[in-house]
């Protein structure tokens, strides 16, 4: 539009602003206010849940819960799912599902370390390595999605097993034990103490891979047709998005994601087992629900999903500090993918 | 009478067959600058084929498309939109879920400048909304203030509204509509066909589908009557009644027409 | 509506977490058991026991469970909460033996002795103690039996055998297969490795995830590929179960002998009805029991339980439950099970 355009009709628009739209400004309910609200800030419920789980285990035991040393701990205990999470919700952004995310982890984890281990290639190559062999199994998963016009559900479902079984045969179902490996792929274990906290490097790089995360997909182009294409992806691509090649990315870069979750389990357990992360899809799936991501695509984001992953870890080290029987455990998380998809539903509605 | 100015977009001898069904069976066609061309036809009569032509996703087998008199080729709605011609699609082409601001610039986003633009790929947020601001205002639709607000929660009006500032904003040359007001009310259908208007007023040429015989003769400045997969005739809101137009469309009329007839350009006032 | 949800939710937590605060009052001692799921009729079987036992001697008492039987990286999680709730020592079943120690070497750091129950660290010595079923003892003891019971037949026999994985070489089914084979008389060559054998008379292996659903799968192709199996090693009772299934379905039930371990009140009540020819007991019970205790010990004088003489752990026992009892090999009958069975 040029600027003379613009100043001729600015007297047009005038003219016909007062009696345009006047009747569609209505005054929302208070209730209509939250769910607009939630609408807008889609991390705010999570927040307030795991505020609410906070205070709630701070007051059943506040001598064993509420030292920063403990909450230190739970950080470091979703690192792996929370990690995973940040893949999960790129491609359940685009409504799409990543069920191999465990497989594609636990087989990097033992490709990495193999390769380390096994072929003496030392960790500042075999890391990389191990980073581009995740990032490989997410686009041969993105290619089967885009190419062959599959549903995500189903390509992943396949590559979940292949995947696992080839960790199988390649591992041949042997651990690999942290004290032959070089320390680099052990490095994300590290624990760092400040003051009374203990961390370890990889939660610090959960933490710092979900800020980048929050950058690209609410700063750039690329995070906008994350967006777009799970929201309406005839609207996507009739607006000029190369839908397919944004998938295509979306399933690689989630597969680097889960490449470098794998890296933080070698670290966190300070081993790498073929037989580890077998409910990692549930358990990713459900950091990610919880979060507030809807999982017909298109609403959410990785904020919610580290609250999400954060309330799942609360939940599990709460109840078990305040004594409860570990079913008790599942029951919480059940109640809580519950209680999100409903909100969801709710607030999917605004304006209807 | 003057001498008809250059059409803005032409169409001469264009063919599609889907197997044994002849959407166009040679079709002509011709917007020119400044009007709103309405299109009418029965169903299966090749109007849809005809305008996906234009908006790119349709590739005629034959025939020629001329843009300011310029022959291109279509291959996919982006080569369109890049040569300048912006439809908004009857399903609306807007993502609900995004806001305001992303929906207007979806596909062809604005980064800030600078470094931040260029190594670390940063859109220009403030900017684009301004430009939304700015753009909604001038299409009279000042009370969507906030372009934060997520799209579905618009009323229908203002959505399309959305769409059609998008179209107006990014078309340097076409608009195309389809549809515009098949899932609207009374109050809300006069509104879009005021945004028609200010849209042509800007200078933008508009072809309008539409089913809606009032809405057609209230808006458009010349209406393209197509039937059986070509052009029947050419007629203007002043030439000819609502009813002569139906029974153009359906074969009850037949009407020979001059190339001068046709060519007449939209009576601007 | 969503804040009256929330804090819904939020009350009812408060209320039941305030409840269970007062109940389990803090106490000097405190024991945590974590164990491989906590679906598995025998893991629950050792946490009551061992609850009942935490109750008995008056102390506290923390249970935490992996979701899957190879949930590593969930027992490491547990590990962690457990210190974090102070407990004096944790009893673990470990479900990845190896990938474990780690995490179980930290808990060392931090003074929380860990005692493997069940199924051993690999290497043996990272756990603290091991209070263990001899699995390969069991095995041994049914494939003696089996031998025993066919006489002549036996060197003619087709076995099938029915692990829990398809290769995954898990410690316990190891050690119950090789003690099996080692048993019947099949040279078993490295009795670490499941697979590696080359006697005519095993028709073949398969995977049941001790499930008896599997286990009857399992059954059915092993049959389809050969018919003539009339021997079947199960690894547990509801694979022995689900074996007879497909083996009655195929008319067969007569012919075909099954053995299995575990000793679980179902599985005996099958030994009892015929329809496994004996099954190896072991005692988890005994196993929880002991293992409280231990921790209590520990908390007192520092001692940990000692590894029984010619093992590197500590053996709760196994006792062959038939009621077809052979010469030389020592056997209970189904009362004596039903009387001391768990689950």
């Amino acid at each position: 539009m040029s600027s003379e355009n613009a100043a001729n009709f600015e007297a047009v628009a005038s003219a016909v602003t007062g009696e345009i739209g006047e009747d569609e400004w209505y005054r929302p309910s208070p209730l209509e206010r939250i769910q607009r609200t939630l609408h807008k800030y889609p991390a705010l419920g999570p927040f307030l849940v795991l505020v609410v789980m906070v205070v709630v285990f701070s007051l059943v035991a506040p001598d064993r819960f509420l030292r920063p040393f403990n909450l230190s701990l739970i950080i470091a205990q979703v690192t792996v799912i929370g990690t995973l999470a940040i893949g999960q919700t790129l491609v359940i952004l685009t409504a799409g599902i990543d069920l191999s995310v465990g497989a594609i982890a636990v087989f990097v984890s033992i490709v990495m370390a193999n390769v380390n281990v096994a072929l003496g290639i030392p960790g500042f190559l075999a890391v990389p390595m191990g980073f581009a062999f995740g990032t490989a199994c997410g686009l041969l998963n993105g290619m089967l999605i885009t190419r062959l016009r599959m549903p995500p559900f189903i390509v992943t479902l396949g590559t979940l097993s292949i995947f696992f079984a080839l960790n199988l045969w390649v591992s041949g179902s042997a651990t690999v034990r942290g004290t032959n490996m070089d320390p680099l792929l052990l490095w994300p274990g590290q624990p760092i103490t400040l003051f009374d906290t203990r961390f370890t490097l990889g939660s610090l790089g959960m933490l710092l891979m979900y800020g980048i995360m929050i950058y690209v997909l609410g700063y750039t182009a690329w995070g906008r047709y994350v967006f777009a294409i799970g929201d309406d992806p005839d609207a996507a691509r009739l607006s000029g998005i190369r839908t397919d090649r944004v998938l295509l990315s979306v399933y690689a870069v989630a597969g680097l994601i889960y490449a470098i979750g794998a890296w933080f389990l070698i670290g966190r357990v300070g081993a790498a087992s073929p037989q580890s992360l077998q409910i990692a899809n549930l358990e990713s799936i459900t950091a990610v629900v919880i979060g507030g991501t809807s999982l017909f695509g298109g609403r959410g984001g990785v904020l919610g999903t580290l609250f999400g992953a954060m309330i799942v870890g609360t939940a599990v080290n709460g109840l078990t500090i305040a004594g409860f029987d570990p079913l008790w455990q599942r029951f919480a998380i059940g109640v809580l993918v519950i209680v999100a998809v409903a909100l969801d539903q709710w607030i999917r509605r605004v304006g209807k | 009478m003057t001498a008809a100015p250059q059409p803005v977009l032409q169409a001469t001898s264009l063919v599609k067959r889907y197997g044994r069904v002849v959407a166009l069976d040679h079709a002509d066609f011709e917007l020119y600058p400044g009007e709103v061309l309405g299109v009418i036809g029965d169903n299966g009569a090749g109007k849809s084929t005809l305008i996906k032509c234009f908006s790119g996703a349709v590739v005629p087998d034959r025939g020629d498309i001329l843009l300011d008199g310029d022959k291109v080729h279509f291959n996919e709605p982006t080569d369109a939109q890049d040569a300048g011609i912006q439809t908004v699609y009857q399903n609306l082409a807007v993502c609900p879920a995004l806001d305001i601001a992303t929906n207007l610039f979806l596909g062809r986003e604005r980064r800030v400048p600078g470094w931040r633009g260029k190594y670390l790929r940063m859109l220009d947020h403030k900017g684009m909304r301004e430009d939304a601001k700015r753009e909604l205002s001038q299409l009279g639709l000042l009370t969507i203030q906030d372009m934060h607000q997520a799209v579905e929660t618009l009323s229908g009006g203002q959505r399309q509204g959305v769409a059609v500032a998008r179209a107006a904003a990014f078309g340097q040359r076409v608009v195309i509509m389809d549809e515009p007001t098949a899932a609207l009310g009374v109050k809300e259908s006069q509104k879009v066909l005021q945004l028609i208007r200010d849209v042509r007023d800007r200078g933008l040429p508009v072809i309008l589908i539409s089913h809606n015989m009032p809405h057609v003769f209230e808006v458009a400045d010349r209406i393209h009557i197509q039937r059986l997969g070509r052009r029947a005739a050419v007629v203007t809101p002043q030439s000819h009644t609502m009813a002569e137009a139906v029974a153009i469309m359906t074969g009850a009329m037949e009407v020979k027409m001059t190339a001068e007839e046709i060519a007449r350009p939209a009576a601007v006032n | 509506m969503t804040t009256t949800r929330l804090s819904l939710l939020a009350a009812t937590t408060a209320l039941t977490i305030g409840a269970m605060g007062a109940a389990a009052q803090a106490q000097d001692v405190k024991v945590g058991l974590i164990t491989k799921t906590e679906t598995n009729p025998f893991f629950v079987t050792m946490r009551n026991a061992a609850q009942a036992k935490a109750d008995e001697m008056g102390i506290d008492f923390d249970s935490c469970a992996g979701a899957f039987d190879t949930d590593n990286e969930g027992q490491a999680t547990c590990i962690e909460n457990m210190i974090a709730a102070g407990a004096t020592g944790i009893l673990l079943t470990p479900g990845v033996p190896d990938a474990i120690v780690p995490t179980i070497e930290r808990a060392q750091q931090e003074g929380v002795p860990v005692i493997a129950l069940d199924t051993q660290t690999n290497p043996s010595d990272a756990a603290d103690a091991t209070l263990a079923t001899d699995n390969f003892q069991a095995g041994l003891f049914i494939g003696e039996w089996a031998k025993a019971v066919m006489g002549d037949a036996a060197d003619d026999a087709v076995v099938a055998f029915l692990d829990v994985s398809d290769g995954l070489q898990i410690t316990t089914e190891v050690q119950r297969n090789q003690g099996f084979m080692t048993g019947f008389g099949i040279d078993p060559v490295d009795n670490k490795f499941i697979g590696d054998e080359n006697d005519a008379r095993i028709a073949g292996f398969a995977a049941t995830e001790g499930a008896q659903d599997k286990g009857r799968t399992a059954m059915e192709n092993l049959m389809a590929a050969n018919p003539d199996i009339n021997v079947v090693y199960t690894i547990n009772e509801p694979a022995a179960a689900g074996a007879y299934e497909a083996i009655q379905a195929a008319g067969l039930a007569d012919d075909v002998l099954i053995v299995s371990v575990d000793g679980g009140c179902p599985g005996v009540q099958n030994v009892a009805d015929g329809v496994i020819g004996a099954t190896s007991m072991q005692f988890p019970l005994r196993m929880a029991q002991q293992g409280v205790e231990a921790i209590v010990e520990f908390a007192a004088s520092g001692k940990l339980p000692a590894a029984s003489d010619g093992l590197d752990f500590t053996n709760t026992g196994v006792v062959l439950i038939t009621d077809k009892p052979v010469d030389g090999i020592e056997s209970k009958d189904t009362a004596w099970g039903l009387a001391n069975c768990w689950g």
